[in-house]
């Protein structure tokens, strides 16, 4: 009981220690006093109460923890639910049901909250392309952002350089991000684990400090500005047409508004989205998905059979990049900006959040989690400061109650019929 | 008689200061079985680790159809007909064992991307015939039943007749079994005897293999070659064998 006493008082002495710099708590020497500012009657009081909890909650451990084990087990999800969410065929008919919302609501919401929705359709495409690499094929990949970069470089340049279009460019910021794919994968594919995810993160540094030093041809820094928007075969969505070229509004003898171009965006990124979605879908069930998971499982035993360890794996980050190389594309068509610093580290590590946290290897686990990772910060704005502090939170939360992820695959097992 | 599929010639494998294998030779006719004993920790494994090319080996020479193939790499080996099991299987644990017996069949199928992206005919056939081959062969191996159970699920020996099964989706012309009676009952021996007279007999498989099981090896062999601490200590028929008084000695330990 002693020790339970001391460890308690511990315990609320702690939070007292955690709370005074995470709520901007001051001390301050005022003649040979020494007193608390930056505070009011509230924050004091919450601390009290958070203190007196913890030492509660500590002296009491014994009681509350048996208490709680003798209760009905109440996990998060009850287990038929869960289970019943992860078949494949429940995701299938949520998803059609999800790809028809996303295709009507746009239409009835705000213009911000649609533009916002753009923003999590391309972190959709993204984690869904790394999602390749990481959870199927086993391959950590720290520097997907590279991949990423080079496709949104790849439009910006051509764009900026030769006056392609966006549709033109698509495809070949896809094929340029693969190549890149291709070229990094080609050597560092021998590695294994942590030397992969080290080699790969320094290539996406290397990446993003090449487009930043190369300022000829990128701008350096400044990124290259006034990317032209994608066009709805031939129609801007500008008010204003550039020569030889006629906008939508008039065209169809609207009125001009803004939102329209707001909704195009968002109805191309659905619809890459939803091509990269239908893209892993079929994969999955071929005989290259099934060996991206058997050389996940035991690359010897591949080997055995006569599998080509590196021809498989290359495959994995050639398709992977190749996902990022259109999100990127897209990326930079609508923002009609890009600068090196929207491809540090630190989106790399989002996306790999958004592909642990939804799951490894599930789709609608992917989708689930690019909301939440990017929704939670734009809705909670007030709180930005918290950002770092919430997000650590949220992935130790997740390793306590959910390890596997939101939505933890089920592999759409092939069948004998019997 | 048949003749000569696999050639093997003063091999060695050396690790460091260490000389695992040192001039072991083999020679494997077609539709053979030959068997591979020695006491423990005698590079038995380590010869195979070779001939299936997860070691380069050191020295000689590895003859397949007189084609030379040491060093090359595993998969390449696979391709060629030479397939392998483990001493410890190695299946793909949370698979089905048919979706195993898929993966084996990588190379026959159709990986086209397109084809696979918008599944036509040709795709759907090569799945279709895939599928009817590995149920062919879990019919042979008694786990038809068992065929959408996930690999890691199954019995012991049924995970070993698995692994089997899963070599022969490679049509494979030489068939290594490393201890493949490790852990099996004694009515399990007797049907794994039984699977290898048939793959030799019906599906023209050569098969090597590694067995402590001295009725088995002795029941099954045509040819056997003991080994002990990297070296080759004696080869023959398995009357020559069991007569053999260095092999006895190297086995029980001198009188």
């Amino acid at each position: 009981m002693t020790r339970n006493l001391k460890q308690a008082l511990f315990s609320a002495l702690l939070v007292w220690a955690v709370a005074y710099p995470v709520l901007g708590l001051k001390l301050t020497i005022v003649g040979i006093n020494l007193e608390v500012h930056g505070t009011s009657n509230a924050t004091l009081i919450t601390i009290a109460v958070c203190s007196v909890l913890m030492f509660l909650r500590v002296i009491f451990d014994r009681e509350i923890s048996s208490a709680w084990r003798s209760s009905p087990g109440v996990p998060l999800i009850p287990a038929k639910a869960s289970n019943f969410l992860t078949l494949p065929t429940t995701q299938r008919w949520i998803i059609i049901a999800l790809i028809a919302g996303a295709l009507v609501w746009p239409f009835f919401g705000s213009r911000g909250a649609v533009d916002i929705a753009t923003l999590v359709l391309i972190y959709v495409m993204l984690g869904l392309g790394l999602n390749i690499v990481v959870g199927l094929a086993g391959l950590l990949d720290l520097g997907y952002v590279g991949f990423y970069a080079v496709g949104a470089y790849s439009y910006a340049l051509l764009s900026h350089y030769y006056g392609l279009s966006f549709w033109i460019c698509l495809p070949i910021a896809g094929l340029m991000s693969a190549t890149f794919g291709f070229l990094l994968g080609f050597p560092v594919l021998r590695l294994r684990g942590d030397y992969l995810a080290i080699v790969t993160l320094g290539f996406g540094e290397i990446i993003r400090l090449f487009l930043r030093n190369l300022t000829g041809l990128t701008g350096g820094p400044n990124g290259i500005s006034n990317i032209e928007k994608p066009t709805f075969f031939g129609l801007t969505f500008e008010r204003k047409a550039a020569e030889g070229m006629q906008t939508f509004h008039e065209y169809f003898g609207l009125e001009y508004n803004s939102i329209n171009k707001v909704i195009f965006l968002y109805l191309v990124a659905l619809l890459l989205a939803l091509g990269a979605l239908f893209v892993i879908n079929r994969l999955l069930r071929m005989p290259l998905g099934r060996a991206w998971e058997a050389l996940r499982e035991d690359e010897i035993a591949c080997r055995a059979l006569g599998l080509n360890p590196t021809v498989i794996k290359l495959s994995a980050f050639t398709l992977g990049a190749s996902f990022a190389g259109f999100a990127g594309s897209f990326f930079a068509a609508r923002q009609g900006l890009v600068t090196p610093e929207s491809f540090t580290f630190i989106e790399s590590a989002i996306i790999l959040a958004i592909v642990v946290l939804g799951g490894m290897g599930s789709q609608l686990g992917v989708i689930l989690a690019a909301v939440v990772m990017i929704l939670l910060p734009e809705m909670m704005r007030e709180f930005s400061e918290y950002r770092m502090l919430m997000f650590g939170a949220l992935m130790v939360l997740m390793m306590i109650w959910r390890p596997q992820g939101l939505l933890p695959m089920q592999r759409p097992h092939m069948e004998l019929r019997k | 008689m048949s003749r000569e599929i696999l050639k093997v010639e003063n091999l060695s494998m050396r690790f460091g200061g260490l000389l695992a294998v040192n001039g072991v030779a083999l020679s494997v006719k077609e539709k053979q079985v030959v068997a591979l004993i020695g006491p423990n920790g005698a590079g038995k494994t380590t010869v195979f680790n070779c001939l299936t090319g997860f070691y380069k080996p050191s020295g000689g020479s590895i003859l397949l159809d007189g084609e030379p193939i040491e060093g090359l790499p595993g998969h390449k080996i696979a391709l060629k007909g030479v397939v392998r099991t483990f001493q410890n299987v190695r299946l793909f644990k949370d698979m089905t064992a048919v979706e195993n017996l898929l993966i084996a069949q990588h190379r026959h199928l159709n990986t086209n991307f397109l084809s696979g992206l918008f599944k036509t005919p040709s795709f759907r056939k090569s799945e279709r015939e895939a599928m009817d081959f590995a149920e062919y062969w879990l019919e042979k191996v008694h786990l038809k039943e068992f065929a959408n159970r996930p690999a890691g699920t199954l019995a012991y020996g049924q995970q070993r007749r698995l692994e089997i099964a899963r070599c022969m989706m490679t049509r494979p012309r030489i068939l290594m079994l490393d201890e493949p009676a490790a852990g099996l009952n004694p009515k399990e021996t007797e049907d794994l005897k039984a699977l290898i007279s048939v793959l030799r007999e019906e599906h023209n498989v050569t098969v090597l293999l590694i067995e402590h099981d001295m009725k088995l090896v002795m029941s099954i062999s045509d040819h056997i070659v003991v080994i002990n601490q990297g070296t080759p200590l004696a080869d023959g028929t398995p009357e020559q064998i069991r007569d053999n008084p260095e092999v006895i000695k190297a086995y029980l330990g001198e009188a």
